[in-house]
């Protein structure tokens, strides 16, 4: 039987997640999660690699198809991956408006551009781009419809150290100017510290909730860390023990 | 500059070869006697007509093998339950060599122009159609997932994901297929033909004109060659945005 977790939102929920059920063949990820992501909350998802954490935003996304429980959204989803999957037929200008649906969501191209600060290389193909220009064109599509729920699967895994922080840093205030919602998918604990206003903890198979804290409350580095196993066994140093 | 060296050289030889008399005419017609036998077929009309009468042919070979391997490229790579039931028997008549078809299409077709571009779409439907399949197959599933993501129809997905993304392979797929347009007309016009470049072939082996046979010769490969420029550019064109080394 699993044990459920609920996490309580505090306003009308951007996202609804209960009961959570998601299987791969006999492997179970999830057995009745629940987790409530509240308008504006930033919710950090941090867990071992393969507990499930991109599961659950392909789940939100709707590219997987969950067997049991109901996931309730409101408004509009942005979805951000790892990689830019921009499409390489098309300028950086076009690639953001793939997303519009009218020409009041055309119009805001420019916009978006902007605040990426991509303006300078609209008219640029993909293969042109470096990788954290790249991950800001993608950004700027995830924005362009202004979602009310941002999902953040590991999105800065692939940029070296000073474009992470660049990137984590625009996405920080494009989120604190938008107003939205996200769930960010990590392993990265810093990531989760600056970008999270709540950090839970996925572990177990299946993957259930075994920590969640606020950000500057209980969710502490050391926390984080305790709860992610790394303190476990030799007394490494935190940073032995991070991922990346 | 380098590309015309080995060119030149051969046409160095060439003519040396045959000037000097060490090959004789009936053997090998001198640079000499294939630009006056171009001059003469050119006004006597003949040029054209042979020229004229191969390219149709490829044109309209080249064109429905095109559009049938576009339709059932589309279907096999689109459905599985189309591939399970086409694409082995489909691949069974790739195996078969081009000239194994020609006495059946014959008595199908007899030896009129419908033989000769039938052979022609035969040659190029394989290399489009194969091209086309694994183009199919090869689409980026993670550029699919945005496209579902942002909750683009069926419609929209084919026409604004995978034909974009299928289309550098169909490029590649087309331009194998007009180069074997051509070797299939070749084959198609050496075993009956009044007209055409493949009939100056044969018309120069039978009267032991080796310069009318050296003129269908470069004629080939001049168009050959062209049509090849031609699908390169296209593809320079339509598919510049792809990420690889340019061939």
């Amino acid at each position: 039987m699993a044990i459920r977790r609920r996490i309580d939102g505090t306003e009308t929920p951007a996202a609804r997640i209960r009961g959570l059920r998601k299987a791969f063949g006999t492997h179970l990820v999830f057995d009745g999660l629940d987790l409530d992501v509240a308008r504006g909350d930033r919710v950090a998802v941090l867990g071992a690699s393969g507990c499930g954490k991109s599961t659950l935003l392909r789940c939100i996304a709707g590219l997987e198809r969950s067997d049991a429980g109901t996931i309730v959204t409101t408004g509009e989803i942005g979805v951000m991956f790892q990689e830019p999957r921009l499409f390489p037929w098309l300028d950086v200008a076009r690639n953001v408006g793939f997303a519009a649906r009218t020409d009041a969501e055309r119009g805001r191209v420019g916009n978006a551009l902007a605040l990426v600060g991509l303006t300078h290389a609209a008219r640029r193909l993909p293969k042109e781009l470096s990788g954290g220009m790249a991950q800001r064109a993608a950004l700027a599509r995830a924005l362009l419809r202004d979602p009310h729920l941002l999902l953040l699967d590991e999105p800065f895994a692939a940029l070296d150290a000073l474009r992470r922080i660049e990137l984590r840093t625009a996405v920080n205030e494009i989120l604190t100017l938008t107003r939205a919602s996200a769930i960010l998918v990590t392993h990265d604990v810093d990531d989760a510290l600056a970008l999270g206003d709540r950090v839970i903890v996925l572990s177990g198979s299946p993957a259930e909730v075994t920590f969640a804290g606020a950000v500057g409350e209980t969710a502490t580095r050391e926390a984080i860390l305790d709860a992610l196993g790394v303190f476990e066994g030799a007394g490494h140093s935190s940073a032995a023990g991070r991922k990346r | 500059m380098g590309r015309f060296i080995v060119p030149l050289a051969l046409f160095a030889a060439w003519w040396t070869a045959t000037a000097s008399g060490a090959i004789k005419s009936y053997q090998l017609a001198s640079p000499h006697d294939v630009l006056r036998e171009v001059v003469d077929l050119a006004q006597s009309g003949l040029l054209w007509r042979d020229l004229g009468a191969s390219i149709e042919r490829v044109a309209l070979g080249f064109g429905i093998a095109l559009v049938l391997a576009l339709v059932v490229g589309s279907l096999v790579g689109g459905s599985r339950v189309v591939e399970r039931a086409l694409d082995p028997t489909l691949q069974a008549i790739r195996a078969v060599p081009s000239l194994a078809w020609v006495p059946l299409i014959l008595l199908w077709l007899g030896i009129g122009e419908s033989a000769k571009i039938t052979l022609v779409a035969i040659g190029a439907f394989f290399p489009i159609y194969v091209a086309l399949v694994s183009g199919i197959h090869g689409v980026d599933r993670k550029l699919v997932e945005v496209g579902a993501i942002l909750g683009l129809s069926r419609t929209a997905l084919i026409t604004r994901v995978l034909v974009p993304a299928t289309l550098p392979q169909l490029l590649v797929g087309a331009r194998i297929g007009l180069t074997q347009a051509w070797l299939f007309l070749v084959a198609a016009e050496l075993l009956a033909a009044t007209n055409g470049l493949g009939f100056l072939l044969t018309d120069g082996q039978q009267t032991s004109r080796t310069d009318e046979i050296l003129v269908a010769i470069l004629l080939f490969a001049v168009c050959g060659k062209l049509s090849e420029t031609g699908m390169r550019a296209l593809e320079r064109r339509l598919v510049g945005w792809t990420d690889t080394v340019p061939a």
